[in-house]
């Protein structure tokens, strides 16, 4: 049921091509105020979940509402309150940065005094400076990006929908823009729902992981639960070769719940890490060299392993598992 | 390396809200944005008016002694002046635009905003009207300068140019409906194909009662034929009513049938998404 204090609703949510669902039976409840991560490989119905949930896609089975509106119903409604920066920026080259944030501010009914005083503090927001007149085809990648958000923000909506949003920034943008996000949200109260594919994004900004494979949401909860959830300590050790016999030994030793091979290193699981990491390093003495020997706590990658048997850097939609929602923490 | 940096403080003081604009708003917002880009594109008006104005002055001075000579009082230049113009304003529009708008991402942003979708194809088209118009004035004074005389006078000149815009938007939608269903800017570019068929199989360069054979019975069904004789009963002989009426007829099919599969292409584009 609705409430006032939810931003984003779905229940049972469907979104298929041609027969084939890119979204299945999906369900979200997402507080106002809250971050909102949104999980999941390549393929996985990221997009378009946020296509639908944007009013851009017309589900085609189940119901979504944003700001109290259902997105098939109610589109006006929907799109008066949210605001969205896409995985690509979606700007026109040949406008100017001005002109582009005055034709948002215009289609969203802005009067032109409300335009300005928008753009003034705008253009203070994405620090774009002098080159808001010039034609957005001369802006870097990073420049295009901040005018999209700015675009998206134009009208000052209550819910912000970040499609990947630090897809091809380098490092140091990439943690500014996290730390951006935390502080629309912390002091503007914005509802953000951000999907990507970086786990450490979600694990840095998101108050709550909604974790979306083959487009099934498969797991939902904060980070922190979600790492628990799998219950499990991580020894990686990086060997050279001998892949099969290395894996034959580990299976023997106490305490290892799982291992796998993934490039050069094994990723092996165990219940209590400190305890089982030496007998696997006897283990595998003789059978393949050890370089490394890592122990460390799970990862979101890896309850995206243990619930889809992939990893996220490596899955596509043609993995499609059957699997259950996995409800983790409060 | 690119960084970024907010001031957000400022932000959280704003009252705005979002609000929906009028229909009147939401179409003059787009068709203003469409027209502030020619300048940027004049690659996209200089060569149908360069077209025009060459295939008027070449036409006069190739059938100028062979028509006057054996059609009694035939003013080529006259006769020459609607398809000058036909030839400038057919195919003139913003499709090409819209379609790299599809492809650019930027169309998605229109939708999501909460801009009536039908103001999206119309202010384009607003836009491709007022285009139209533009190219048709300087092909006027062209004729001018050479002696053509409108003789309905102003009034004609004005119904002349809304005849061409009219026809030019009726057209244009053929273009509109390839870029909503394609996307393709390649396909948008193909129907350009129409414009031949359109624009040569028809009294271009002779009275329709010189034409011959299968020709003459391919006019008869031509809308440009009724198009044609429209105008030029406004710039030879006065208003006359049948001539008027069936030119009007003739965009109005057209604009019938081009609009249908506009709109038809603008409901599967927001089906599609």
């Amino acid at each position: 049921m609705h409430t006032n204090d939810t931003a984003i609703r779905a229940d049972g949510l469907v979104r298929d091509f041609a027969g084939v669902a890119a979204v299945d039976r999906v369900d979200l409840d997402i507080r106002r105020g809250e971050i909102y991560g949104f999980l999941g490989p390549n393929g996985a119905g990221k997009s378009t979940t946020v296509r639908v949930l944007c009013t851009l896609l017309t589900p085609t089975g189940g119901r979504a509402t944003v700001a109290g509106f259902d997105v098939a119903t109610q589109p006006q409604q929907v799109r008066l309150r949210i605001g969205v920066a896409l995985q690509e920026a979606a700007l026109d080259p040949k406008q100017t940065g001005i002109a582009l944030l005055r034709l948002q501010g215009r289609l969203y009914g802005l009067s032109k005094p409300e335009v300005d005083d928008r753009l003034t503090e705008l253009s203070k927001l994405i620090d774009i400076g002098d080159a808001l007149g010039r034609p957005i085809a001369t802006y870097s990648g990073g420049m295009k990006r901040r005018l999209d958000l700015a675009a998206a923000l134009v009208h000052n909506p209550e819910v912000l929908f970040l499609d990947e949003p630090t897809t091809g920034l380098d490092p140091v943008s990439r943690t500014r823009m996290w730390e951006e996000v935390r502080r629309l949200n912390r002091e503007l109260e914005m509802t953000i729902f951000l999907t990507t594919q970086y786990l450490e994004e979600a694990d840095e900004l998101a108050d709550r992981v909604g974790i979306i494979n083959a487009g099934r949401l498969v797991a939902e909860g904060t980070p922190a639960d979600l790492k628990r959830s799998i219950g499990n300590d991580v020894i990686v050790a990086q060997v050279d070769g001998h892949d099969g016999p290395a894996l034959d030994a580990l299976r023997g030793v106490s305490g290892v719940t799982g291992a796998e091979v993934r490039g050069d290193e094994l990723i092996v699981s165990a219940v209590n890490g400190p305890a089982t990491i030496g007998a696997v390093a006897v283990a595998l003495n003789g059978i393949a060299p050890v370089r490394h020997l890592t122990l460390r706590t799970p990862t979101l990658d890896d309850v995206f392993l243990e619930l889809t048997g992939n990893r996220i850097e490596s899955s596509h939609i043609e993995t499609g598992q059957d699997n259950d929602l996995v409800e983790v923490g409060a | 390396m690119s960084t970024i940096t907010f001031d957000v403080g400022r932000l959280a003081r704003s009252e705005v809200r979002a609000r929906p604009a009028s229909p009147f708003r939401d179409v003059v917002s787009i068709a203003g944005r469409a027209l502030r880009a020619v300048p940027r594109e004049l690659e996209s008006v200089i060569p149908p008016i360069f077209i025009a104005l060459f295939f008027f002055i070449v036409n006069i001075g190739t059938l100028q002694r062979l028509t006057e000579s054996h059609i009694r009082g035939f003013d080529i230049k006259a006769f020459m002046l609607p398809t000058a113009v036909m030839i400038g304003v057919t195919g003139v529009s913003r499709a090409g635009a819209l379609v790299m708008d599809i492809q650019g991402g930027y169309f998605d942003r229109l939708l999501m905003t909460p801009v009536k979708r039908l103001a999206i194809l119309v202010g384009h088209m607003v836009a491709d009207v007022a285009i139209a118009f533009s190219l048709t004035i300087p092909i006027l004074i062209v004729s001018l300068i050479l002696g053509v005389k409108i003789h309905t006078g102003p009034l004609g000149v004005v119904a002349f140019i809304v005849m061409a815009g009219l026809w030019s938007l009726a057209f244009a939608g053929f273009g509109y409906a390839i870029a909503l269903k394609t996307g393709n800017p390649a396909a948008v570019n193909s129907s350009f194909l129409l414009f031949f068929p359109f624009l040569f199989m028809t009294s271009s360069y002779v009275p329709r009662n010189q034409l011959s054979g299968w020709l003459h019975g391919v006019a008869a069904w031509n809308p440009v034929t009724y198009v044609l004789e429209g105008q030029r009963s406004l710039v030879t002989s006065g208003w006359h009513a049948t001539a008027l009426a069936q030119a009007a007829l003739a965009i109005a099919v057209v604009g019938a049938i081009s609009m249908s599969m506009c709109l038809a292409a603008l409901r599967g584009r927001l089906r599609q998404g």
